[in-house]
């Protein structure tokens, strides 16, 4: 499982221009050359992957095909289903068990909550996990929330809600905090300094990381905080499938399933917090994902299905650099560490075509230009395109033994299929990565539903149209813990009426005098990969 | 279709199926028709969910890797370990010291190690399990953090300890013990957050929470970047 013979040759042309690389810096692009690209080049504004969705509140808004179908299907219990016997009471519902569910229910136990906290697969498995490249606080003397505030809302194209931008980029420098006295390993210097790097679309060196395992780190000391506290109690393999309201159409708990017996039951709360996290499994125009298993777009089902607004979901992002070779890891990250360590991108002739660090959206774009416009891509085996990230130079640039330092996972990722990234470059091409919009919040939170809380990628706003490198893990904490604490508060003042299912039935009947009579049940919960027949 | 991939035989918990080689355990399993719930997670090496046991034929020895990072082998007989009961213990971080007896009161069983190795033979990560214990039982805390920092917790080298350790818990708690009590503290990261506590950004942030698109464009374009 190593490099084709044609790809050793494409190989050399990269070395051969190497030593002139280093050093040469590509020119960024101006605002109107960003647009034209993405214009022309991201998935995001391709027509025909888009449509409108026919029911519901944002009736007539656009988002991808496969995530519209899924938002129109059909509810997995009826308005018959019993509640008057729920299983579990408790005050709060936690559904999701990533980075932002395991802070809301930390910060909603903190102030004085009882959680139960929900989660389809284990404890713990969720893109937070996989995040790799680290999280970005403005904590060093030469930068500022204000700085952090101009990136966040320039790589989200000016469209997001300046309220999340605030929020997240204050609270930054207080989550890392916070992380650290949980026990998280940060890099750092031996004086204590902590190492910080650029990011797409930053203007400051203000990513933390915690080798290129950052968010398995964060999640893991998490998740074992959270076991440490008697007051939240876990329930994995134990989905949400519907969230319940009282008869003032306040949310009052959720039907679980259990997932392997597929017994549905009623979890009373006070308050619920869907913190479900993004949806790159339901594979937008066919492209692989970098998303964990269970990212199916549970939690805007739910949340939809109850009344909550959306925003933002006719983009998704594309993360430039997925693994597009060997087949056996498709899709997979490559962190954006790799360039922010000084890989650069190049194409067929060893030459640097787009700035490596570029916002997202537009460094995708200008990988998918390079092969489907200029043709100086390479086409693997398997029929995928790919631009060569020359990985080498990082080593040479920072010196020897950097990657496998700083950059563990991905060496141990290649090593596995007989690829020595510190000497060979590796082949990449844009991977589905991010919900970029989701369910409408406040900043601390609150959704257009009473009771409802949202937080971390099932939401939408903060990152406007494009999200940065590192504003993800700080997301899920900064507003994991603003809807914990919220939570918390509102559970203290709310009494519930009668809890019922009857938006499910309304629900139904939107469909039907739409015409739209497909028997899919959603949330769909898991992908269908299994081969039939 | 043409199928036009070379099948080798597996055996997926005593069952034989014919898959396509180029393909890794977990789409393997995937391709013989299973909808995978337990012994899945994140696909992408990073959360422990696939541990997975396998011996090809005629071979006595045991192998250890992860699902989704393995490619399948002719005649390979695997097993899934989705879940190990390990013990974990409970405790409140705020309340812990950062030294050698603290390792011992939480996880006496430290000691009972007997140092043959079996957990780095199984650890998918390639880890020295063997000498993150050791540094365990000498009380390192800074080693152990450091030696056991690429764990992902998957529990293949408890289920293989003959002494009954639960190694990758003990390494979690010293990483937590490293990271809030003895990693040198960030000034500048104390200073900020002071800084945020007084409200020293509140003015700033408002200003451009208040500013138009076009402002808001122009002082973007202005910023400069850190080289």
């Amino acid at each position: 499982m190593t490099y084709t013979a044609e790809m050793l040759e494409s190989i050399k042309v990269v070395e051969a221009t190497r030593a002139q690389r280093i050093g040469q810096v590509f020119p960024t692009m101006s605002l109107e050359e960003r647009q034209k690209l993405l214009n022309s080049f991201h998935p995001d504004y391709l027509t025909e992957g888009m449509r409108e969705i026919r029911v519901g509140c944002c009736k007539g808004m656009r988002m991808p095909l496969e995530l519209a179908k899924v938002i129109e299907g059909r509810p997995h219990v009826s308005e018959d289903f019993d509640l008057s016997q729920p299983e579990y009471e408790s005050d709060i519902l936690v559904i999701g068990g990533g980075g932002a569910g395991a802070s809301a229910a930390l910060l909603a136990q903190e102030n004085g909550a009882k959680v139960i906290l929900a989660t389809k697969l284990r404890f713990g498995d969720a893109n937070t996990m996989m995040a790799q490249g680290g999280i970005q606080a403005a904590d060093r003397p030469n930068d500022s929330p204000a700085i952090h505030y101009l990136d966040v809302i320039g790589g989200g194209h000016f469209a997001n809600f300046p309220d999340l931008v605030e929020a997240l980029v204050k609270d930054a420098p207080l989550v890392i905090d916070w992380l650290e006295s949980l026990g998280v390993m940060f890099d750092k210097y031996p004086d204590g300094t902590m190492m910080e790097e650029h990011g797409g679309g930053t203007s400051r060196k203000r990513m933390h990381s915690a080798r290129d395992y950052s968010g398995a780190e964060i999640m893991r000391v998490l998740r074992d905080e959270v076991r440490n506290r008697p007051d939240i109690d876990v329930m994995e393999f134990s989905p949400a499938v519907e969230l319940v309201l009282d008869d003032k159409g306040s949310v009052c708990g959720a039907i679980l399933m259990n997932l392997e017996t597929g017994h549905y039951f009623y979890v009373k709360t006070k308050v619920v917090v869907i913190a479900t996290g993004g949806s790159g499994r339901l594979h937008y125009q066919g492209f692989p994902t970098t998303n964990h298993y269970g990212a199916t777009g549970d939690g805007i089902v739910l949340a939809y299905r109850a009344g909550a607004e959306l925003v933002f979901l006719d983009t998704m992002q594309y993360h430039p650099t997925g693994a597009a070779y060997p087949e056996q890891i498709l899709g997979q990250l490559v962190t954006e560490k790799v360039r922010g360590l000084g890989a650069q991108p190049v194409n067929i002739k060893g030459e640097q075509f787009v700035y490596p660090l570029e916002p997202r959206d537009v460094e995708a774009a200008a990988f998918i230009r390079e092969c489907k416009e200029r043709h100086l891509g390479i086409v693997t085996p398997g029929g995928q395109p790919a631009v060569w990230l020359d990985t080498p130079m990082i080593d040479l640039i920072n010196g020897a033994g950097t990657i496998e330092k700083a950059l563990p996972a991905m060496f141990r990722q290649y090593r596995r299929f007989n690829i020595d990234m510190t000497k060979q470059p590796i082949l990449v091409y844009p991977t589905l990565h991010y919900q970029n919009g989701g369910v409408k919040i406040d900043a601390n939170c609150h959704t257009s539903v009473p009771g409802l809380l949202v937080a971390g990628e099932t939401s939408g706003g903060v990152h406007g149209r494009n999200r940065l490198m590192g504003n993800s893990l700080l997301d899920v904490c900064v507003f994991g813990r603003r809807a914990g604490r919220t939570a918390a508060a509102l559970c203290k003042e709310i009494t519930h009426g009668k809890p019922t299912l009857e938006h499910v039935s309304a629900w139904n009947r939107q469909l039907d005098s739409v015409g739209i009579n497909g028997a899919l049940r959603s949330p769909i919960l898991l992908p269908d990969y299994a081969r039939k027949g | 279709m043409a199928e036009a991939y070379e099948l080798v035989p597996i055996y997926i918990m005593g069952k034989r199926y014919e898959v396509p080689s180029s393909l890794t355990i977990m789409k393997a399993m995937e391709w013989a028709g299973y909808t995978l719930i337990r012994g899945v997670g994140c696909r992408g090496g990073f959360c422990g969910a696939c541990s997975t046991v396998y011996r090809i034929k005629d071979d006595p020895k045991l192998y250890f890797g992860l699902a989704c990072q393995t490619v399948v082998k002719p005649e390979m007989y695997l097993g899934q370990i989705p879940f190990f009961p390990a013990k974990r213990a409970s405790y409140d971080i705020n309340e812990l010291e950062a030294k050698a007896t603290t390792l011992f009161q939480v996880y006496p069983e430290i000691l009972r190690c007997l140092g043959c190795g079996t957990c780095t033979k199984a650890c998918p990560q390639e880890l020295n399990v063997k000498g993150y214990m050791a540094a365990a039982m000498r009380g390192d805390i800074e080693s152990l953090a450091n030696m056991s920092f690429d764990c992902i917790m998957c529990g293949l080298c408890a289920a293989r300890c003959p002494a009954e350790e639960p190694q990758y818990n003990i390494a979690i708690l010293a990483r937590r013990l490293y990271g809030k009590y003895l990693a040198p503290r960030s000034a500048h990261l104390a200073q900020r957050v002071s800084e945020i506590q007084q409200g020293a950004f509140d003015a700033e942030l408002t200003e451009l929470k208040n500013l138009d698109s076009n402002a808001l464009k122009e002082r973007y374009v202005a910023r400069t970047i850190e080289p």
